[in-house]
């Protein structure tokens, strides 16, 4: 049988304007992870990325651990690895649960870029208080959002399947003056 | 030419960059930079609008945001893009700019409306409130429509408004509201101290009172230069944002403050990317309010005629705008500054008839520079009336004590009565304001917000002490370490002070107060005398401040009077509220992006597209477009529904479920927490296996329903209804973080991962057969209510037997990116069997002729599971669960319980309303007493007749009997049956 | 918008994160099959609702998702403190209808220094 590939609903979608581009990610695996304190060292060694325990993000090759909140993380693999598989077999108590799609990705970049998404997010997105590896869930227009700082002029806009029309769109209309 | 009263050399405009616009379809020629109001005086126009009431000519009576008279439509193309009540003294020209007078008819010079003018004693203040009360019939069918008519300055569009408008939220350090001299130089300060800082000016340049103040010297600069060095410094500095053309229109809590910003109003031809403006929403971490203050203008007999207005309006108007107001300008002043507009049109060679001041002694050294060039003083005295029809051309003067009246000729009058602090968005960031017997004004008091007032709108005086403040205010408003920045060493300027709120010496009858609504100085007395003891009231009563403008010229003037009248000092008849915002704001600034496909978030499921290729009509649910039906050619609504109903029963249908809530319950504690949470028992659910379960709020009605099924020991694929998806997550996680923390559970919504294609009917198994992987799904292998994990077509499925048809049935869950291809493969394997898609309104059907409950339409938040027949679902061995407690309430055991039942109706070709009221006997008195109301009603083409489902009080009880459906109409005939329609043994499940 | 701080993510952050949840403080009857109907009544429905100091609860939904409780004071809108859910009502602070808000640290009576005005007062 042919194998069938991920349709985005995204595709073909792009904005790229001298200021700032906004585009879909590739296609990722994610992992939706909960665990109390005990269980992050267990966690974190099969996955091979420290699920932190604060607001910044940590980075190991193709995979990001999300901090959201005090026992949530969100982990995406650029390379498509089967999250959930990884951790069936770790003991320690937690939940992982597979939400490779139930988000999208977005790419938001240039100088404008956090003029863009201050057009919907009311958060302080300053280097200052959102710096480098920063992120949060948060809210963009009348969506809620994962957002994450990966360079000082990039960030990476998680969002749900059947919002991130709205969201991408909400971006694509900012860019057009965002007044930066 | 732009105009024969644009002086060669005055003002700052370039004089070769003509621009031509055109006002009331006479096309003149403007410079660039001009507004409508500089470049109509640079043309000797001053009509330019009629008054609310009386229609009275007016014409400009400012140079800013305060203008009461002013407005003007300002029309850019034939489509929505018309703007009524827009300012002219803020409009800026654009080349072809369109303005067109308002509230006039036939025409600005010739108003039949100004009949209402010889009519004014008729209209006293408080007309309204007496005239219309009776007789009591007249308000409904003659004045109401008529006044209604009449009401209104300025007509809004009709057509939609196809601008783009913007909005950013900002965060700053220091926002700086007001970029005159004190604005400036507290955004240098703060900026230079580190502080990332945002300086926001209504005006199209910074500069405020600089513009027109030819007394100022900083440093040994003019305040013109220097205003525009500060800012050329402010631009090159990285943590600084300069806005123009930005009123900050409103001040909330924790230093919000929202401005409107005109980005596309002032250019001919802006770039269609440009939000025509943008809302800015700025939290700061401090403010600095420096609003400046507004000339009031003088009350007396004739002062509202064309060609009288604001000392420092005719500042401007000349030594910005180079732009004459008059060749034989009069000046009436009870403050300083009328004096210095004096002395700067003298200077310019325009003739100054004379100074009138009703002060016996304005400070000496302006009445020595003024008889020094040769300008008529005339001290003590008063101007009680003018003269002329569509200007002004003479006033008329006297002592105070009294004598002789004498006329001067004059075609443009400047008035000053001093000046009102701009409190407006610091009494809106809720500080209080304390009158200040000594400067006669209201000042900035205790404050409730972390911001500081500096310059004129703190009551300050003159130039220096203004830019001391401003810099202090500035380098102490940066939370870095304060720098000292380097100030100015020599400062001087004009005096502020002096001027009197209300009406000097002896006002006439037509002594205007506030402009905009008519209101005179002799209404306020009038309340006053009809019992009006606060402002409030005299407010209401007189409409004075409740235009547009909300009474920027006009409340001071109109407290003052009201006070005089009362012998109470100032304070004690009070200040009515300052409330946002500050200048009327455009719809379009506060929907922002929020329009067309950006009003609310369109969700689609995976197999929309496929929907759509299919012929699918859509119906909106919540947010989501599901399939409705699918018409083939030819059919109407009611043929498709009929279609897929009977073709689901016979082969098979297949739907798009994937807007269901989905929600993954993990961890050791997850059947203990779905005990709580649902009525039903989990714990002896053996993986594998499905349940439907039933979920409740405290109070025992019906919250929410779904299948669950359990995957493993440690983990439940729960679905709840579409609506209910995020309230239900909300819900289950309130109660597991805050009465059941203990619980080693964890909640993760799965809404979005899986698209859902149900595939229900007889042949729904041989249709999955080929294509799933790893799954036997024979009866035996996979009974009813069962589910596996496998795969499909390749790729991972949770497979779900279930049915809400009452047919063999399937859910398919894939991964949503997969969702689309599935449903091809599934529909092509489909066809082959004869199998359809079929819509939400057939699923409907499907399920009400098995009744099966939706919640939200047999549920309506007081339907518990015994009223909705669903007992058989509550756990009887358990001892608690969310609304245990509630089910147990006298009202929800006793008699008298509405119930679900079903509804036949006599003539099987009447479909009944939902909605429908139930009653007993139709032969009883209106109002009838209702027994129930129709839930559920469709035309089932599986029974060849309409089927209904309905709450009946006692309703089980009732089987068989007659009852009765009154409708406007006729009355329908029904009888109470079960509320299955359709195979009651539920054998087609496995058929 | 108010700004609210949430006592998990130890932060102030934009209210459109946040939703309301009702009064805090109202624990669930551990036996609610058996409790006579005044007592549930009270759990219910009954609510306090004063003028003034109110405890509520709030979720930061759109952040970290936790549930927490809130002081605030009706009247001004002004949150006294927050706190983590499952925590014991706090000793409050004196509270003041005025002062500034969020980041006061300077009191403003002295940021406004009100100079004698050069020339005279007018008539």
């Amino acid at each position: 049988m042919a194998e069938i590939a991920r349709t985005s609903p995204l595709a073909g979608r792009f904005v790229g304007r001298p200021h700032v581009t906004v585009a879909p990610a590739p296609p990722a695996t994610r992992l939706a992870v909960r665990a109390p304190a005990t269980s992050r060292g267990a966690l974190a060694r099969a996955l091979k990325v420290d699920l932190f325990d604060g607001r910044q993000i940590r980075t190991v090759g193709p995979r990001m651990s999300l901090p959201l909140g005090p026992d949530e993380w969100l982990v995406i693999d650029e390379e498509g690895a089967d999250l959930a598989a990884i951790c069936r077999d770790v003991d320690a108590l937690h939940s992982a649960v597979d939400v490779s799609h139930r988000n999208v990705g977005i790419l938001v970049s240039g100088i404008a870029a956090e003029a863009v998404l201050n057009a919907g997010c009311p958060r302080d997105l300053s280097l200052a208080a959102f710096p480098v590896g920063r992120a949060a869930r948060t809210i963009l227009g009348k969506v809620e959002i994962v957002l994450v700082r990966t360079q000082p002029q990039a960030f990476r806009v998680e969002v749900w399947r059947s919002f991130s029309d709205y969201a991408f769109s909400l971006l694509e209309e900012a860019t057009r003056d965002p007044g930066f | 030419m732009t105009g024969a009263y644009r002086i060669a050399g005055a003002g700052r405009l370039m004089p070769g960059r003509a621009v031509p616009f055109s006002f009331d379809g006479r096309a003149m020629q403007g410079v660039e930079g001009d507004t409508l109001a500089s470049a109509l005086i640079a043309n000797g126009v001053h009509l330019v609008g009629r008054s609310f009431k009386y229609h009275r000519p007016r014409g400009f009576l400012s140079a800013g945001a305060e203008e009461p008279n002013a407005l003007v439509e300002i029309r850019r193309d034939a489509t929505g893009r018309r703007t009524p009540n827009v300012r002219a003294t803020q409009q800026e020209i654009y080349d072809g700019l369109e303005a067109v007078s308002q509230n006039r008819w036939p025409s600005l010079s010739f108003d039949v409306g100004a009949v209402n003018d010889l009519m004014s004693p008729f209209f006293p203040a408080g007309f309204y409130y007496k005239t219309f009360m009776w007789p009591r019939w007249a308000w409904k069918h003659l004045y109401e429509p008529n006044i209604r008519a009449a009401a209104g300055l300025g007509k809004a569009p009709k057509e939609p408004d196809p601008d783009r408008y913007g909005a950013r939220f900002a965060h700053c350090d220091v926002l700086v509201v007001g970029g005159g001299a004190a604005g400036l130089a507290a955004a240098l300060a703060a900026a230079e101290s580190g502080a990332s800082v945002i300086l926001a000016d209504e005006q199209a340049e910074f500069g405020g009172a600089l513009r027109y103040e030819t007394g100022a010297s900083i440093d040994g600069q003019a305040g013109w230069p220097w205003a525009k060095a500060t800012v050329a410094r402010l631009a090159a500095m990285k943590n600084v944002r300069l806005l123009t053309r930005a009123t900050a229109f409103g001040y909330y809590a924790q230093n919000m403050v929202a401005m409107a910003e005109r980005v596309t109003d002032h250019l001919a031809a802006p770039h269609s990317d440009l939000p025509r403006e943008r809302l800015w929403q700025v939290r700061a971490r401090r403010v600095v309010l420096a609003t400046g203050a507004i000339e009031r203008h003088m009350v007396f007999k004739g002062n509202d005629r064309p060609g009288v207005m604001l000392a420092s309006a005719g500042r401007t108007f000349f030594s910005h705008y180079g732009a004459a107001v008059g060749r034989r300008v009069g000046v009436y002043t009870s403050s300083d500054s009328g004096w210095q507009a004096a002395l700067d049109f003298k200077r310019a060679g325009i003739h100054v008839a004379a100074i009138v001041d009703p002060r016996p002694e304005p400070p000496a050294d302006l009445v020595e520079a003024a008889k020094a060039v040769g300008i008529e003083v005339l001290l003590g005295h008063e101007v009680i009336d003018t003269s002329g029809r569509l200007r002004v051309a003479s006033m008329s003067v006297r002592p105070i004590k009294g004598g002789r009246e004498r006329s001067i000729v004059v075609d443009a009058l400047l008035t000053s009565a001093g000046w009102t602090p701009s409190l407006h968005l610091f009494s809106q960031s809720r500080g209080r304001v304390e009158y200040v017997p000594e400067k006669r004004n209201f000042l900035p008091s205790k404050h409730a917000q972390d911001c500081v007032s500096v310059g004129a709108c703190n009551g300050t005086e003159n130039l220096e002490a203004t830019l001391a403040e401003a810099f202090a205010a500035g380098e102490h408003a940066s939370l870095k370490a304060a720098k000292p920045v380097a100030r100015p060493e020599k400062v001087s300027g004009e005096s502020w002070s002096g001027g009197a709120a209300g009406a000097a010496g002896h006002v006439g009858k037509k002594a205007f107060i506030d402009f905009q609504n008519d209101v005179t100085a002799k209404d306020i007395r009038q309340a006053v005398r009809e019992g009006m003891r606060s402002i409030e009231h005299v407010k209401r009563f007189t409409t004075n401040g409740m235009a547009t403008d909300q009474g920027k010229t006009s409340n001071l003037h109109g407290l003052a009077i009201a006070a005089e009248m009362l012998g109470k000092p100032i304070p004690e008849v009070g200040l009515t509220t300052f409330r946002a915002p500050y200048t009327p704001v455009s719809f379009g600034t506060i929907v922002g992006h929020a329009k067309g496909p950006l009003f609310d978030p369109t969700r689609r499921t995976a197999m929309h597209a496929a929907a759509v290729a299919a012929g699918a009509v859509f119906e909106d649910v919540g947010q989501w477009k599901r399939a409705w039906y699918f018409p083939r050619k030819g059919e109407d609504m009611h043929a498709a529904v009929d279609r897929e109903c009977l073709t689901v029963r016979k082969a098979a249908g297949i739907f798009d479920a994937s807007t269901l809530g989905k929600i993954e319950v993990v961890g050791p504690d997850a059947a203990a927490f779905m005990e709580l949470l649902y009525t039903n028992p989990w714990q002896k659910l053996e993986p594998g296996r499905c349940r439907y379960g039933i979920m409740l709020r405290e109070d025992g009605f019906i919250y929410d329903d779904g299948v669950v099924g359990r995957l493993a020991a440690d983990r439940f694929h729960v679905t709840t209804t579409t609506g209910g998806a995020a309230r239900v997550m909300n819900h289950m996680e309130d109660y597991l973080q805050t009465e059941f923390p203990h619980l080693k559970v964890w909640l993760s919504s799965i809404s979005e991962q899986w698209a859902v294609i149900a595939v229900q009917g007889p042949k729904s198994r041989d249709i999955l057969a080929p294509l799933v992987e790893g799954i036997d799904i024979s009866d035996s292998a996979m009974p009813h209510m069962s589910v596996r994990e496998g795969s499909i077509l390749g790729v991972p499925t949770r497979l779900f037997r279930m049915s809400f048809t009452g047919e063999r049935g399937f859910e398919v869950n894939v991964p949503a990116d997969f969702g689309q291809a599935v449903w091809e493969a599934i529909a092509a394997e489909g066809a082959k069997h004869g199998a359809v898609p079929y819509g939400t309104e057939a699923m409907h059907v499907l399920r009400a002729e098995k009744g099966y409950i939706i919640v939200g339409q047999e549920t309506d938040g007081t339907v518990t599971p015994d009223d909705a027949g669903l007992s058989w679902a509550i756990g009887k061995a358990k001892t608690d669960f969310v609304g245990i407690g509630g089910l147990k309430r006298p009202d929800l055991v006793g008699k008298g319980r509405k119930q679900l039942v079903g509804l036949r109706t006599r003539d099987p070709k009447i479909v009944l309303e939902e909605g429908a009221q139930i009653v007993a006997d139709p032969k009883q008195q209106v109002p009838m007493t209702m027994i129930g109301h129709v839930t559920s009603s469709y035309w089932s083409a599986n029974c060849n007749r309409s089927i209904a489902l309905a709450l009946v009080t006692d309703g089980r009880a009732k089987m068989g009997q007659t009852l009765y459906v009154p409708m406007p109409k006729r009355v329908i005939e029904v009888e109470v049956t079960g509320t299955v329609f359709i195979d009651e043994k539920g054998e087609r499940l496995n058929g | 918008m108010l700004l609210i701080r949430c006592p998990w993510c130890e932060e102030d952050l934009p209210e459109l994160e946040f939703r309301h949840a009702g009064e805090a403080h109202i624990a669930r009857p551990t036996n609610l099959a058996s409790i006579p109907d005044a007592d549930f009544e009270k759990f219910f429905f009954i609510r306090s609702n004063p003028k003034g100091i109110v405890f509520e609860r709030w979720r930061h939904v759109h952040g970290c998702a936790r549930f927490f409780n809130a002081v605030r004071d009706t009247v001004s809108d002004r949150f006294v403190t927050t706190y983590k859910a499952g925590e014991a009502r706090p000793v409050l602070p004196a509270v003041g209808d005025t002062g500034p808000a969020a980041h006061g640290n300077v009191e403003p009576k002295k940021l406004n220094v009100r100079k004698p005005a050069a020339r005279g007062n007018g008539k």
